[in-house]
């Protein structure tokens, strides 16, 4: 350890993987895991969520799963509730989809609403 | 690799190592692996949070769910159910008296405006990871008193901080550290005191396997401010996971340049080794302890010379408990004001105590100094388990014995020594009406017979009578005088003894006679007479004052 600086860039990026740990976010997405969800391809959806939250660096959002919603022909079925505004539930969301909500929902703050499910 | 997006922690600690920490561990992970999620979960180990009578705890983050006392059937259902499917598994679940989450234990409302300082990385981060401890500003203190402060400075901020030693004794810390600091040596030394003798305590066991790094660092602050480049962890022998955690902890700095030469560019090198103690009760009296490093029999010294000026090796020596020594690198990173926002005027900061007995929620709180004892039963240990207050014995078996009366006066060194008691090093053990005293007393004066080293009279026949006297007060058999002749043996022990541990049983006995005479009294039968023999051996002990 030579200075400071060598010391802080170690802390932010540890700082990002344990971003996970705390309870403090301000909002989750929710993966629908039931069978259901998992044969329509969740698991993928689920991957690309990580990913694309990821590659934006993004660490006030929590991803969580869940089991079947009801509604397993529209599966995958992902939600996103943001804090504070009304739940949006979205069908048929593969890898593609879910860097879309990313990109739109959770970063530019708009619903993708040709996605948008209920 | 991509950020997990949970975490199953599970606090290992020597207890929960004992009921299978380890074996539930590592069927999370071959359970998650099963399930091809290994790499969306993460298993980790951590310090503990708290609980100490749950068995294996796993908490999973960022959902907030503690499950408690799993067996390796339930994890199995875990997974699948909740970490697959979101469904948390409510029969799992840690008891409702538990605080649910670490963030959630801070409910009670002296923790939320204190915050935790020691213990706020214990339960969050792996303890064997170098990096987390980074993440969490470790270090950073460290870093900046090397480039940024001399070392008067880094003294003159703990003094000003009022940090007082959370060993027991409460000396001012900063104080302590100015003795040493202007002695010219060639060699000097830091000791970390980890043997932590006292029944009942064991903040320091949990913070070492906790939270490692916050010790190392502190002590590198230390050998800074004083001028020492050699350091050294005396840690009982028996405290085998604590051992592994800092020896990992001292390699993984080391490995890092965060001990050794020239740290953070500087001229400055320290090094800290561990030295193993062998379970002796005194040896957590510092003279005594730098005895034992010496290779000789663990008997305290004649001070002075003390070792600010005379101790390892004869060189100039500074000896901290591990709670004081983890306090300081979070004193000299937010400075002394900010550490001054907690705790009372005398006792700045927060007192990690241990509490155990008949409560709810036995286990290790954090609290700001200055909290009383009723409020620290009641909101952080969630009240009696069973029955109602009627003692507890504060700081060890060496500790004082409270009466009800004392509940609400505010847990500080100061306020506890006006009422005429002492704080000590932070166990509490709550016992309820169905403890008679007399038998309490009887289990604290064994241990003290059984820790004695003999050398010096008061304490070898002090501690044979008291012993004696405290039998037959558990028999309910004594002879008239019993009790007027405990007092003065405990007087003599006070005066006379060589060091802290003949002077200490006083301490439990002089309190429970202040608050439960009559029932001690109560113990004495009237109709039974002295032996002739007895007289004899207390001749002896009047001899010695």
């Amino acid at each position: 350890m030579k200075n400071l600086e060598e010391l802080r860039k170690i802390r932010e990026e540890v700082k990002k993987s344990m971003s996970m740990r705390d309870g403090a976010h301000r909002g989750k997405i929710v993966v629908c895991m039931g069978t259901c969800g998992i044969a329509a391809g969740a698991r993928e959806t689920m991957n690309a969520f990580m990913q694309a939250l990821d590659e934006r660096g993004i660490s006030d959002i929590a991803l969580t799963a869940a089991g079947c919603a009801g509604f397993c022909e529209q599966e995958p079925l992902v939600e996103v509730e943001i804090k504070g505004e009304r739940p949006v539930r979205y069908g048929h969301v593969d890898a593609a989809a879910a860097n879309r909500i990313v990109e739109a929902h959770l970063v530019g703050g708009k619903p993708v609403g040709d996605l948008v499910f209920g | 690799m991509a950020t997990p997006r949970l975490y199953v922690m599970i606090p290992t600690d020597a207890d929960t190592v004992v009921v299978g920490a380890r074996e539930i561990k590592s069927r999370f992970s071959s359970e998650i692996g099963a399930q091809g999620l290994s790499d969306q979960i993460k298993v980790i180990e951590t310090g503990s949070f708290g609980p100490s009578n749950a068995g294996v705890i796993a908490a999973v983050q960022p959902d907030g769910v503690v499950y408690g006392n799993l067996t390796p059937e339930s994890v199995g259902e875990i997974v699948r159910e909740h970490f697959c499917k979101g469904r948390i598994c409510g029969r799992f679940l840690l008891p409702r008296e538990y605080p649910p989450t670490v963030e959630q234990a801070t409910d009670a409302r002296h923790t939320q405006a204190a915050g935790r300082i020691v213990l706020d990385n214990c339960g969050r981060i792996d303890p064997d990871s170098i990096e987390e401890y980074i993440a969490t500003d470790g270090y950073e203190a460290l870093g900046r008193a090397l480039t940024e402060m001399t070392p008067p400075q880094v003294v003159e901020t703990v003094r000003e901080a009022g940090l007082r030693g959370r060993g027991g004794a409460g000396f001012p810390t900063g104080l302590k550290w100015s003795f040493c600091a202007p002695v010219q040596a060639d060699r000097k030394f830091v000791i970390c005191n980890a043997d932590e003798g006292e029944p009942g305590t064991f903040k320091d066991r949990l913070i070492m396997e906790g939270d490692p790094h916050k010790v190392i660092e502190g002590m590198a602050l230390c050998g800074y401010a004083i001028g020492a480049s050699e350091g050294y962890v005396y840690i009982r022998g028996e405290y085998r996971l604590s051992v592994e955690r800092m020896r990992k902890a001292i390699e993984d700095a080391r490995a890092m340049g965060l001990l050794g030469k020239g740290i953070f560019g500087t001229d400055f090198d320290f090094d800290i080794e561990i030295k193993l103690g062998a379970g002796a009760y005194v040896c957590g009296e510092e003279t005594a302890l730098i005895e034992s490093m010496e290779g000789r029999r663990g008997v305290p010294r004649l001070k002075p010379p003390f070792p600010a000026s005379c101790g390892y090796l004869g060189k100039p020596t500074n000896v901290n408990n591990v709670e004081t020594l983890a306090t300081v690198p979070a004193i000299v990173r937010n400075g002394a004001a900010w550490f001054r926002g907690f705790g009372t005027e005398n006792t700045p900061g927060t007192k990690v105590y241990t509490i155990i007995g008949h409560v709810r929620r036995p286990g290790l709180i954090e609290v700001s100094a200055g909290v009383t004892l009723r409020e620290i039963i009641d909101e952080y240990a969630g009240g009696m388990s069973s029955g109602t207050f009627k003692m507890a014995q504060l700081g060890g078996t060496a500790g004082d014995v409270l009466g009800p009366e004392m509940l609400d006066v505010p847990m500080d060194y100061d306020a506890m020594q006006k009422v005429g008691h002492v704080l000590g090093s932070g166990a509490i053990l709550v016992m309820n009406q169905t403890v008679e005293v007399a038998d309490f007393l009887d289990s604290c004066m064994r241990f003290f017979r059984h820790e004695s080293c003999g050398s010096c009279n008061p304490c070898r026949n002090g501690l044979q009578v008291l012993g004696e006297i405290v039998g037959r007060l558990k028999k309910k058999n004594a002879y008239p005088g019993d009790i007027e002749l405990m007092e003065e043996v405990c007087m003599t022990l006070k005066s006379a003894a060589f060091c802290p541990l003949g002077q200490s049983p006083a301490s439990p006995l002089m309190s429970a006679l202040r608050y439960f005479r009559p029932e001690l009294a109560a113990a004495v039968d009237p109709r039974r007479e002295r032996p002739r023999t007895q007289r004899v051996r207390l001749d002896l002990v009047e001899l010695a004052v």
